[in-house]
């Protein structure tokens, strides 16, 4: 057997083995997730290596724990969940209105400055959030701001922008400029180019992008820590999920009910769109 | 008729400038202002108590850097910092290579498993850490159950509250560091789906030919790798290289939900937590910032210097 074939042969086996180590690695988790999360703990603790329940033995007193409001005895995760929900829609509304014309500008039109916008937003997305923490903690408070959901909006949507408008940006360069300007030649305005051309043609572009903002703003654990720690109420349900397990004891099975709980939306969301949002990611990657 | 004001360029640079000024807005003042400020409060000596009080005109010194660097643990944080990053970034990159190249040519279920190596780096993080901690707990975890019943380990093992451990290897101590591998593990995991995204598009769009040529030629697998693929890669692995290293290097909530910075993880973000609010300390806190902000404005340069695409080649 000489080096080629006995190459072909040895990456044909490790390519599968690859493939199976990877899968087991990234499913695994999740699929122990679930399966805590319908177990009753003392079964966890009398037998902590099994890899199945018998769908007699599960339970959902687990997620009426985690859901059920306070006074009921719960853990009051549904009106965290909601509080999570606004900031996120509000994140991805306030993102998109700012950065589609934002998009629109740096990839069409020449206005001075426009280079070093390009490098101000790539500065900003490689900026870390650890560094942004203790001034816009301190400005926060000074404001009467910090404990407030919307100051916490405000932050996500500089964090999120310029991502936004890289990937934004990367679709409207394929749009062709001839379309827009077919329709300026028939007497549009810059805005009814915009709103009627460029937007809709833009559409699947701009649903990725809501998705993978949605995502980030849902997904946000240290501003929420630093801003929203003081006042329960308004605490989002990823630091609602930090808190029950560094505060009373609290059964692992329901910490993972709530995790899954807290997942769920996103990986949902993901599935719907996962094409559009890799290749609203990538595009331009393969450029090299 | 409207009158027209200015020449077409002019009319251009103005709507221009309108349609960025919102996004200007935001970033200048939720990211430039607060980052100025933050070199303002590193010289100043500012606790959160008297922060409404404080102004630009405070007295400026040198004590807040006194502090941090003075601090017990500060040096052997930077070490632990470095190596937490550069670990998480190198097992990210090569995890995301192997993915890739297992998955570029189509196979049944290929849709499938692609989505699932997606998972790690879309799911909160927040509830994976949380599944890491019960996986890896010595109490009730599956993983300390599993090994001692396949390799016999006759002690559960503390991932994520264990500093060292010594193994015997040919008559010889090795010290392992093991809360630290795992966050480092972790980070791996977590982020490997974002390189093997950028790598897997790179690869589908290399021209089939080159490949093709290389193998009438006689090049063997490996040597179509590291002569026709690789360097096609290249590029996007200095990018992926300098972006992982820069957000590892700076990485909170993996690190702080896994271990608190305890048991020998004490990497500089979660430093700068700690002293904002443990300490009160806010004029430490900037100044710790800052100097995790040299460091990476250092290794920036030296990307840029060295690695970055020149702009002529860009597209």
């Amino acid at each position: 057997m000489n080096r080629d074939t006995f190459e072909t042969k040895l990456f044909r086996v490790l390519r599968w083995v690859v493939l199976a180590g990877l899968a087991l690695a990234t499913l695994f988790p999740f699929y122990y997730m679930i399966m805590l999360s319908v177990r009753p703990i003392e079964d966890l603790l009398r037998d902590p290596g099994a890899l199945w329940v018998s769908i007699s033995q599960w339970t959902t007193a687990t997620y009426e724990e985690v859901l059920s409001s306070e006074d009921s005895g719960g853990q009051g995760m549904l009106g965290l969940l909601a509080n999570s929900a606004l900031v996120s829609v509000g994140t991805v509304l306030l993102t998109l209105l700012v950065s589609i014309p934002g998009a629109y500008a740096v990839t069409r039109l020449r206005f001075a400055g426009h280079r070093q916008v390009h490098f101000l937003f790539l500065a900003v997305y490689l900026f870390p959030a650890i560094l942004l923490a203790v001034p816009l903690f301190v400005l926060f408070t000074k404001l009467g701001l910090r404990d407030s959901l919307v100051g916490l909006t405000i932050v996500y949507v500089a964090q999120t922008i310029p991502v936004s408008i890289y990937m934004l940006r990367n679709y409207l360069t394929t749009i062709p400029e001839s379309v827009e300007e077919a329709a300026a030649i028939d007497g549009c305005t810059r805005r009814q180019v915009l709103t009627r051309v460029t937007m809709p043609l833009a559409a699947p572009a701009i649903m990725a992008n809501a998705l993978y903002v949605f995502m980030i703003a849902w997904n946000e654990f240290l501003f929420a820590l630093l801003f929203l720690v003081a006042d329960r109420e308004k605490w989002t349900v990823s630091l609602g999920l930090a808190q029950l397990s560094g505060g009373i004891e609290v059964p692992k099975t329901v910490l993972m009910a709530g995790s899954v709980v807290l997942t769920i939306p996103i990986v949902l969301l993901f599935y719907a769109a996962e094409r559009m949002l890799t290749e609203g990611l990538t595009s331009g990657a393969d450029k090299g | 008729m409207k009158t027209v004001k200015g020449t077409l360029r002019q009319q251009e640079n103005r709507a221009g400038l309108a349609m960025i000024s919102p996004t200007l807005l935001v970033v200048l003042a939720v990211v430039v202002l607060p980052i100025l400020w933050t070199v303002v409060l590193a010289f100043q000596r500012i606790r959160l108590i008297n922060v409404r009080d404080t102004g630009l005109f405070e007295r400026y010194t040198l004590q807040n850097f006194v502090t941090v660097f003075g601090s017990p643990g500060f040096w052997s944080s930077v070490g632990t910092t470095l190596v937490y990053a550069i670990g998480g970034t190198v097992l990210a990159l090569l995890l995301g290579l192997a993915a890739a190249l297992a998955l570029r040519k189509p196979f049944r279920g290929r849709g499938f498993l692609r989505g699932a190596m997606l998972l790690p780096y879309v799911a909160p993080v927040v509830a994976v850490a949380f599944v890491w901690e019960v996986m890896l707990s010595p109490q009730y975890g599956i993983v300390n159950e599993w090994g001692a019943r396949l390799f016999g380990w006759d002690r559960p093992i503390a991932f994520l509250t264990q500093r060292e451990t010594t193994i015997s290897l040919l008559g010889l101590d090795i010290p392992i560091p093991v809360a630290l591998l795992t966050v480092i593990v972790f980070e791996g995991w977590r982020y490997f789906p974002f390189a093997f995204l950028f790598l897997l598009a790179r690869l589908q769009a290399i021209p089939g030919e080159l490949e093709e040529a290389a193998k009438v030629d006689g090049a063997t697998p490996t040597q179509r790798f590291r002569h026709v693929v690789l360097p096609q890669l290249a590029g996007v692995i200095a990018l992926l290289a300098m972006l992982r290293f820069v957000m590892n290097f700076t990485k909170f909530d993996d690190v702080y939900l896994l271990t608190g910075g305890g048991a020998g993880t004490d990497v500089a973000s979660v430093r700068v937590y700690d002293f904002i609010t443990a300490r009160f300390d806010v004029g430490a806190a900037s100044a710790q910032a800052l100097a995790l902000a040299a460091v990476l404005l250092v290794f920036l340069a030296v990307y840029l210097k060295f690695f970055a695409p020149k702009p002529e080649d860009k597209s």
